[in-house]
């Protein structure tokens, strides 16, 4: 893709989408743990957690629609894609694993979204400004959790410990990603709608060693190889068989209504 | 020992509908008989996450998506308020749920039947919960306070989940014919097993006696089955639905709706172990808890260590 022959909306709308995409498929996976918590308190947590993220998309894919303007909802972007038209983090995408993985790639992904709501909330469009300010409160409170979770785990017995540490040191090569920019963020941001990304690497690393390493844990290599290629189409194949369970009964009765 | 008077002073404020609290004197056998069903009640909601949260992942829109969650979360809401409200009796939460994932205690056999497509879900909330309803909406108003109160409390949100249901089950059924298929054929398999949920004919029901003279039970189970019965003809026929009782007949001079005879052999049996989920359901949760042990432990020792480190540094 290229600057020039894309338009300033059709740079709007895949970025809505990216954002979207994150949500709604993390959103998914931590719906996998409902029922299936450690502890009471944490279903109703991660249902809670859930619950917002694939709401955060839903306020974002409808934004997109409107933008769009031809004639489709929310629902079209989440059930009428396929995986390589999906710009989610690979992040997102890994099976739930055990509470340690969950907790760690939920604090990484939260921390990072706090960040990049803090910016987004001054948008120019009203909107979008709106239901970003909305929704941080909600992030803030995912980041309070996920974080209290790293340090309960890390600090905890040696056996929480050593999974939590593997659960950072196997997501690890998934988080320069967060960082990805490229045409589609100069635009929006010129535009006085996006996130500088790089303003706040440096803080968002810095939150995330302090948390760390008050949790007694080791803060993996930076500069280890990362992955790269979500917001372009590339993800595992774990993506597919999410939206073959996630897109099955919708695309089987496409003329059903179902809201 | 209890004596016949603290009985008889007992039965006296049951009887002039006072409330029963946590550190009011108390019949052995009233403490025990509600242990046994709050904590019956608690486990039931939340093996009742699972049937539905079957279906979080595939639901066919958004909106419904986010209703699922909403709902499976507050099953899991109200299985905290129940095991809060018992433990004012004295046993730990911990032991309950040890009791139901490997000893005897029960939880509700309706959800060991499966939810094979969406309109499940959809029945479930408005058959399923409907039913709940009317049994909570009677236990908020019974003898220890407590139990009555968080009774009360879900309620309103039970309310609310029926509601959402019967909306999804009405669309369905004036739906596309893949729909109305769906949801009609859910109506089959759930309407039994509903029914089935208010308990044993009163004349097979040995502990009702004691948990009405109590205040415990202010209903019989047959006389809330009926109450839910004469509800749901009317709601079934409003939306075209047809309930798989060839029986059904409107008695005029009782003006209540007389049902079939349920199939209780099949009752016994689910209630025994054999359903199309008891072992699953029993699988998943004890996997949960005993996936979830590190996790508990882990808090614990951080709770620990924090507490130690405040009291070193004061």
């Amino acid at each position: 893709m290229s600057s020039d022959t894309i338009t300033r909306e059709q740079a709007y709308i895949t970025y809505l989408l990216r954002l979207a995409d994150d949500r709604l498929i993390l959103g998914q996976r931590v719906s996998e743990w409902c029922g299936h918590g450690p502890v009471l308190e944490e279903d109703l947590a991660l249902a809670n957690m859930a619950l917002d993220l694939i709401g955060h998309a839903s306020a974002l894919y409808g934004h997109a629609a409107d933008i769009e303007g031809e004639g489709h909802d929310e629902d079209y972007f989440a059930y009428f894609r396929d995986d390589y038209e999906f710009t989610n983090l690979q992040l997102c995408e890994l099976p739930k694993g055990d509470f340690a993985f969950t907790i760690a790639r939920q604090f990484l992904f939260s921390s990072f979204s706090y960040f990049q709501y803090e910016r987004l909330k001054k948008a120019k469009d009203e909107q979008f400004a709106g239901i970003i300010k909305k929704h941080l409160k909600e992030i803030k409170y995912h980041l309070r959790h996920s974080r209290d979770w790293v340090l309960r785990l890390g600090d905890g017995t040696e056996e929480s410990h050593k999974r939590i540490q593997n659960a950072f040191d196997e997501i690890w090569m998934y988080v320069d990603e967060l960082f990805y920019t490229d045409q589609i963020d100069e635009l929006i941001l010129a535009d006085g709608n996006g996130a500088d990304l790089i303003s706040f690497k440096e803080e968002w690393k810095k939150l995330v060693e302090e948390t760390l390493t008050e949790a007694t844990l080791t803060v993996p290599d930076w500069d280890q190889f990362m992955m790269s290629g979500s917001r372009t189409g590339m993800h595992t194949e774990h993506l597919g068989h999410i939206l073959a369970q996630m897109q099955f009964l919708r695309r089987s009765h496409p003329d059903a209504d179902w809201k | 020992m209890e004596t016949q008077q603290q009985l008889d002073d007992f039965q006296a404020r049951i009887d002039a509908g006072e409330k029963i609290e946590p550190k009011d004197w108390m019949p052995e056998r009233y403490r025990q008989q509600l242990t046994r069903m709050g904590s019956q009640h608690a486990h039931s909601e939340i093996v009742g996450m699972l049937p539905e949260g079957n279906w979080i992942g595939r639901a066919p829109s958004l909106k419904r998506k986010l209703v699922l969650l909403a709902k499976v979360q507050d099953e899991a809401g109200h299985g905290l308020y129940l095991y809060s409200a018992i433990e004012t009796l004295g046993e730990s939460r911990a032991n309950m749920i040890d009791q139901y994932l490997y000893g005897s205690a029960k939880y509700s056999s309706i959800f060991n039947y499966p939810t094979l497509s969406y309109a499940d879900v959809c029945v479930i909330g408005w058959l399923v919960d409907g039913a709940a309803i009317v049994n909570q909406t009677k236990l908020a108003h019974c003898s220890y306070g407590p139990y009555a109160r968080a009774n009360l409390r879900i309620c309103k949100e039970e309310s609310f989940h029926k509601k959402q249901g019967y909306e999804m089950v009405a669309k369905m059924a004036e739906g596309i014919p893949a729909q109305r298929k769906m949801v009609q054929d859910a109506v089959n398999r759930f309407w039994w097993p509903t029914l089935m949920m208010f308990g044993p004919h009163d004349s097979d029901s040995p502990n009702s006696e004691e948990l009405i003279k109590w205040q415990i039970k202010l209903n019989t189970n047959d006389e809330l089955r009926q109450h839910f019965v004469d509800r749901v003809v009317m709601e079934a026929g409003a939306i075209g639905l047809t309930l798989p009782d060839h029986d059904l007949k409107f008695n005029e001079e009782t003006g209540h709706w007389e049902m079939g005879e349920m199939p209780w052999d099949e009752f016994w049996n689910v209630v025994k172990g054999n359903g199309v989920m008891n072992r699953e359901r029993m699988k998943a949760r004890r996997n949960a808890h005993e996936n979830g042990a590190w996790v508990r432990e882990a808090a614990q020792a951080y709770a620990r260590k924090k507490k130690l480190s405040r009291e070193k540094a004061s």
